[in-house]
């Protein structure tokens, strides 16, 4: 089973990151693009076959080291 | 004082730490491996030098603050022992809890190698107290994640318990933004945990121990290091 777990900088955190996609985005033409916040995709391939089990072991994964908690939050999706 | 420095994959600062270790101890400390699981006997100062371990992967610090040797670290500073972290060791302090808030990607987004100074906040400390209070040393940054974070709370207590030691200023001694090159909240380049025995700091004062490299104006913080462990001990 395949689990993706989405991490982002929270709100209120600076993300230079997007903000710097973000200039770039409005120098190639691009308008009407507000905010812009940029994080990571995890994709985790797992032998779990209920998916809340799944979900629940990539919540663990993720508090414990795919996110810091403290700048980020994290999303788990099961693919 | 009997110092250890841990070495992970992709540190690459531990032989100026060595060196400034050295030189106020006059013997060489040992260096340790990320995955001891113990610390020799007697071990009473652990170092997490600069570098880039585990290529910055996921988070700078993130997987190093997972290695074996962790766990040992962890025991010995709630036992009291001292552990510095410097650079990419404040980012290991923080992943790994020892320190609170986090290292973000500079505001200015850059890589930033360039000098820096620093303002001593309190002198009462084993890290500080071969300094002024207010004295303004020059040191060097060398670093893409250095722009410290914490919410406001944690932020508050920080100042409120006196653990911001060390603050980004100007020669004047003035906390100003235009000191605060990484951006960092309220200029804080290093802080200490409650008992006041883990630092962790941005910059490098490891660069500057030797008068024919680059001058000395680092070397009161292992002076003070020295002072405090050899009383210890004694």
């Amino acid at each position: 089973m395949k689990v993706l777990v989405t991490v982002m900088p929270k709100a209120g955190v600076l993300d230079p990151q997007g903000k710097a996609i973000g200039h770039a985005l409005a120098g190639l033409g691009f308008a009407g693009v507000g905010e812009v916040r940029a994080g990571k995709v995890i994709e985790l391939e797992v032998a779990e076959t209920d998916a809340a089990a799944a979900k629940q072991a990539a919540e663990a994964m993720a508090r414990k080291l795919l996110a810091n908690t403290v700048i980020e939050s994290f999303r788990v999706e099961i693919a | 004082m009997r110092a250890g420095i841990v070495l992970f994959p992709g540190t690459n600062r531990e032989r100026d730490m060595a060196l400034a270790l050295q030189r106020v101890t006059g013997h060489r400390p040992e260096m340790l491996w990320h995955r001891d699981t113990a610390l020799p006997a007697g071990t009473d100062l652990v170092v997490l030098p600069g570098g880039f371990s585990y290529g910055d992967y996921l988070r700078c610090g993130a997987m190093a603050a997972q290695s074996p040797i962790m766990q040992a670290i962890k025991a010995f500073a709630d036992q009291g022992g001292h552990v510095l972290g410097v650079c990419n060791g404040f980012q290991m302090l923080t992943e790994a809890g020892l320190l609170p808030g986090a290292l973000l990607r500079n505001a200015t987004l850059r890589f930033l190698s360039m000098d820096c100074r620093m303002r001593v906040e309190r002198t009462d400390t084993p890290y500080t107290n071969r300094f002024q209070r207010g004295q303004v040393f020059r040191s060097t940054m060398a670093h893409g994640d250095g722009n410290y974070f914490a919410d406001d709370a944690t932020l508050e207590r920080l100042e409120g318990e006196g653990l911001v030691a060390l603050r980004y200023a100007t020669p004047a001694g003035e906390a100003t933004a235009a000191a605060n090159r990484n951006g960092s909240a309220r200029n804080i380049a290093g802080i200490l945990s409650p008992n006041l025995r883990v630092l962790g700091l941005m910059p490098h004062p490891e660069n500057q121990v030797d008068p024919e490299i680059d001058g000395t104006d680092g070397l009161p913080l292992f002076e003070s290091l020295a002072a405090t462990l050899a009383t210890a001990a004694a």
